[in-house]
C-alpha cells in the first residue's frame, strides 16, 4: 500500500510531484537518492516516510542506479503507485523501471482518476489524453507547472537509511565529467521579458530591431523554429515545444503566426503581446493584445516611444 | 558504422488541434505531416557520422502505408534505406512500438550484421512517452544515453554530451549504444532536388507486424481549456507604439 514517489534534490517541480500522489490518499513514501538533505522537510507535503538510498557511487547520476534505488523500495512498501516529476531524470528513470519490471509507463500526467485512468499532456501540452494504465503497479510522472505544490498539516517524516545494492552493470551509464558552459546575457527561460522574432522578421539581420528593444527592456530575444531552421538565430533561442519554454511577464511574438508548437513553449507568458500583419493570425488566438502591421515600422516605434518615456 | 534512425509520422498542426468526432485522433484531413524535429536531428546526425565514418544509416517507421513519405524524406536528407512497419493508422503505445523496433533491429543484426548505434528523438512529437529508446535499449542490452545535445564517436565509444544547469553533463559508452537526441545537436540539411530524386530510387523494405494490446491504453483525447482568446488589438502600425508602452508600464516592464 502507499505511493512512492522520487523526489530529486533541489528540485521544486518533485513537490509538485508529491501533491498529485497525494491525490491517491495512501501513506506518502519518498524516496531521496545520494543524502538525507532535505528529509525533514519533506513531512509538511505530506510524505510520511523518507527512504534515503546512500552509497558512495551514487555521487554521480546514474539512470541504472536510481533505477534500482527504485526498485529496491518498491519490494519493500509494495506501493500501488511510483510517481517521479516529469524532469528529465524523472522521466528518464522511470522509463528505465518500466523497461526492467516490463510495466507500463505514462509520461507527464496531470491527473490521476481512481480507476487506474491518468490524464496525461500529449504535444508539449497542446492536448491532452486520458488513458489507462493497464498493469498493477502504476509508474508515472507529472508534468512540470501543471499541479500546484503545497504543503499539508503534516507530522514529520520517519528517515529510513538503506545502502542498495548496486551491480556494476547499473553504473555502466553514469555522468563521467561536466562542462561548465559560459553564460552569455539574460536567460531565456528566466527573462521577465521575451522580444520574439519569427518569418516575418525576414532575415538575421532583421533581428536588429528586435535586439534594441530587447536591450531597453532587459529582455532576452527568443524566436521561432522557422528562424532557427533558417540559420538566422542560434537553437538555444528558439521558443517552442522542441525549444526553451519561457514564463514571462510579457512575451512580444513579432511576426510569429501562433503555431501550436510555439505556442507551447511560451504559455506561461502572463500576457502575450503580437505584431503581426495579419488580423487573422492564429496567435490571436493566444495573445493578449495585438498590433496589426508590418514589425519594421513598429518595433523601432515601440522602441523610439519607449526612450521617449525613459528621458521624461 | 551501421546505425538505425526511428522517426514518427505525425500531422503538422497548424493554430488549433482539432479532433475527430470519436476523439480518438486529430482531425487530419486538412494537414500535412511530417516528424518531430529532434528526430530530424536524429537522422541528420545518424548521415553525419556515416559521412566521417563510412557505413550506412537505416531509417526504420512504424506506421500507416502514407508514413512512407516520412522514409522519402529521410532518406532524401541522406540515410541510404527504409524500413517500414506498417500499421492500419491506429497508434501503438510505447512498448508495443519498442518491441517491434526491438524486433527488425534483431533481425537486422542477423541478416547484416551490428548496429553500432540506434538514433532516436528524445520524445515522439504527438504522444511524448519519453520511453521507447529506453525500452529498445534494455531489451537489447546496450547502454543509452537520452537528450543529447551533443555526440562523437571515436574508438569505438560513443562521448555523449547533455544539457546540464550550468553546462553539459558528459557520458562516455562503448558501442553498440542507443542515443535520443534533442534538436539543437545540429541544424539539419535541406535536401536538394537531386537528392530527393535519388530518394525514391532507394530502397524500403515493408512488413506488417501484429500489434499487441495497449497497456497504455489511450481513452480519448481532450483539447485544453485555453484555447480560442481574442487579443485586444491596440492598433495599426508605428501609431499603436504609445498605446503598447502604456500596456508596458501597467505590467511593470518598462
Ligand atoms: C513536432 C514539432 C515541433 C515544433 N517545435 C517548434 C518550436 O519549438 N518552436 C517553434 O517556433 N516552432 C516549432 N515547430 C514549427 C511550427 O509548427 C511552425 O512551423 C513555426 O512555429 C512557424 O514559425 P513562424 O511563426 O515564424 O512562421 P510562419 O508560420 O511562416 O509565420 C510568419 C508570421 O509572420 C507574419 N508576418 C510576415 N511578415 C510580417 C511583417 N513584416 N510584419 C509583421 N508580421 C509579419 C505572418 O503574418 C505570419 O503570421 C514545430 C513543429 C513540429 C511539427
Ligand atoms: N511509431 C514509431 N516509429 C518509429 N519510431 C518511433 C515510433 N514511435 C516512437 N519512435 C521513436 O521513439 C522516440 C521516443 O518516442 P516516445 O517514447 O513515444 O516519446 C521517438 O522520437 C522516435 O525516435
Amino acid at each position: 500500500m502507499g505511493v512512492l514517489v522520487l523526489v530529486e534534490h533541489d528540485e521544486e517541480l518533485s513537490l509538485q510531484a508529491i501533491a498529485l500522489a497525494r491525490d491517491a490518499g495512501e501513506p506518502l513514501h519518498a524516496l531521496l537518492i545520494g543524502s538525507a538533505e532535505g528529509a525533514a522537510q519533506l513531512g509538511a507535503y505530506g510524505v510520511s516516510t523518507v527512504h534515503v538510498a546512500e552509497e558512495e557511487r551514487l555521487g554521480a547520476y546514474a539512470p541504472g542506479a536510481w533505477a534500482t534505488c527504485v526498485n529496491e523500495v518498491i519490494d519493500r512498501v509494495q506501493p500501488s503507485a511510483v510517481v517521479a516529476a516529469g524532469t528529465n531524470r524523472g522521466n528518464e528513470v522511470l522509463s528505465h523501471l518500466a523497461a526492467r519490471r516490463d510495466l507500463p509507463f505514462a509520461a507527464n500526467c496531470i491527473a490521476v482518476g481512481s480507476d487506474g485512468t491518468v490524464t496525461r499532456v500529449r504535444w508539449g501540452g497542446s492536448l491532452l489524453e486520458e488513458a489507462r494504465i493497464n498493469s498493477e503497479l502504476k509508474l508515472l510522472t507529472v508534468a512540470p507547472h501543471m499541479v500546484e505544490a503545497s504543503t499539508v498539516d503534516g507530522a514529520e517524516a520517519s528517515v529510513e537509511r538503506f545502502t542498495p545494492a548496486l551491480q556494476d552493470s547499473d553504473l555502466a551509464v553514469r555522468v563521467g565529467e561536466h562542462v561548465d558552459a559560459v553564460s552569455t546575457g539574460i536567460s531565456l527561460a528566466e527573462a521577465k521579458v521575451v522580444v520574439s522574432g519569427g518569418r516575418g522578421v525576414g532575415s538575421a539581420d532583421g533581428f536588429g530591431i528586435l535586439e534594441e528593444l530587447a536591450g531597453l527592456l532587459d529582455a532576452a530575444v527568443g524566436c521561432s523554429r522557422v528562424v532557427t531552421s533558417a540559420g538566422w538565430r542560434p537553437h538555444t533561442d528558439q521558443v517552442g515545444q522542441t525549444g526553451t519554454r519561457v514564463a514571462p511577464d510579457l512575451y512580444i511574438a513579432c511576426g510569429i503566426s501562433g503555431a501550436t508548437q510555439h505556442i507551447a513553449g511560451c504559455k506561461g507568458a502572463k500576457k502575450i503581446l503580437a505584431i503581426n500583419s495579419d488580423a487573422e493570425a492564429p496567435i490571436l488566438a493566444s495573445a493578449d493584445y495585438a498590433v496589426i502591421g508590418d514589425l519594421a515600422e513598429i518595433v523601432p516605434a515601440i522602441t523610439a516611444e519607449l526612450r521617449k518615456a525613459q528621458a521624461s | 558504422m551501421r546505425i538505425l534512425a526511428c522517426v514518427k509520422r505525425v500531422p503538422l498542426t497548424g493554430g488549433k488541434m482539432v479532433l475527430t468526432a470519436d476523439e480518438q485522433a486529430l482531425e487530419t484531413r486538412h494537414l500535412g505531416f511530417t516528424i518531430s524535429p529532434h528526430e530530424e536531428c536524429g537522422v541528420e546526425e545518424a548521415v553525419r557520422l556515416v559521412e566521417e565514418h563510412g557505413g550506412e544509416v537505416a531509417v526504420l517507421t512504424l506506421g500507416p502505408a502514407e508514413a512512407e513519405e516520412q522514409i522519402r524524406d529521410s532518406l532524401a536528407n541522406g540515410a541510404d534505406r527504409g524500413i517500414h512497419l506498417v500499421t492500419e493508422g491506429e497508434e501503438w503505445d510505447p512498448q508495443a512500438t519498442a518491441a517491434a523496433i526491438v524486433a527488425t533491429a534483431q533481425a537486422e543484426e542477423a541478416a547484416g550484421g551490428g548496429l553500432d548505434l540506434i538514433v532516436f528523438g528524445n520524445e515522439s512529437a504527438d504522444s511524448g512517452n519519453y520511453q521507447v529508446g529506453i525500452r529498445v535499449a534494455h531489451a537489447l542490452g546496450r547502454p543509452v544515453v537520452t537528450g543529447l545535445k551533443g555526440l562523437s564517436v571515436a574508438d569505438g565509444r560513443a562521448r555523449c554530451e547533455q544539457e546540464a544547469p550550468g553546462g553539459r553533463d558528459v557520458y562516455d559508452v562503448p558501442l553498440p549504444a542507443v542515443v535520443s537526441v534533442l534538436e539543437g545537436i545540429n541544424l539539419p540539411r535541406y535536401p536538394s532536388v537531386p537528392a530527393k530524386l535519388r530518394a525514391r530510387q532507394k530502397p524500403v523494405e515493408s512488413s506488417t507486424p501484429e500489434r499487441p494490446a495497449a497497456r497504455l491504453q489511450k481513452q480519448r483525447l481532450v483539447v485544453p481549456p485555453g484555447q480560442g482568446k481574442q487579443a485586444e488589438v491596440l492598433g495599426e502600425g508605428p501609431e499603436a507604439a504609445p498605446a503598447v508602452v502604456n500596456v508596458m508600464r501597467e505590467l511593470g516592464v518598462a
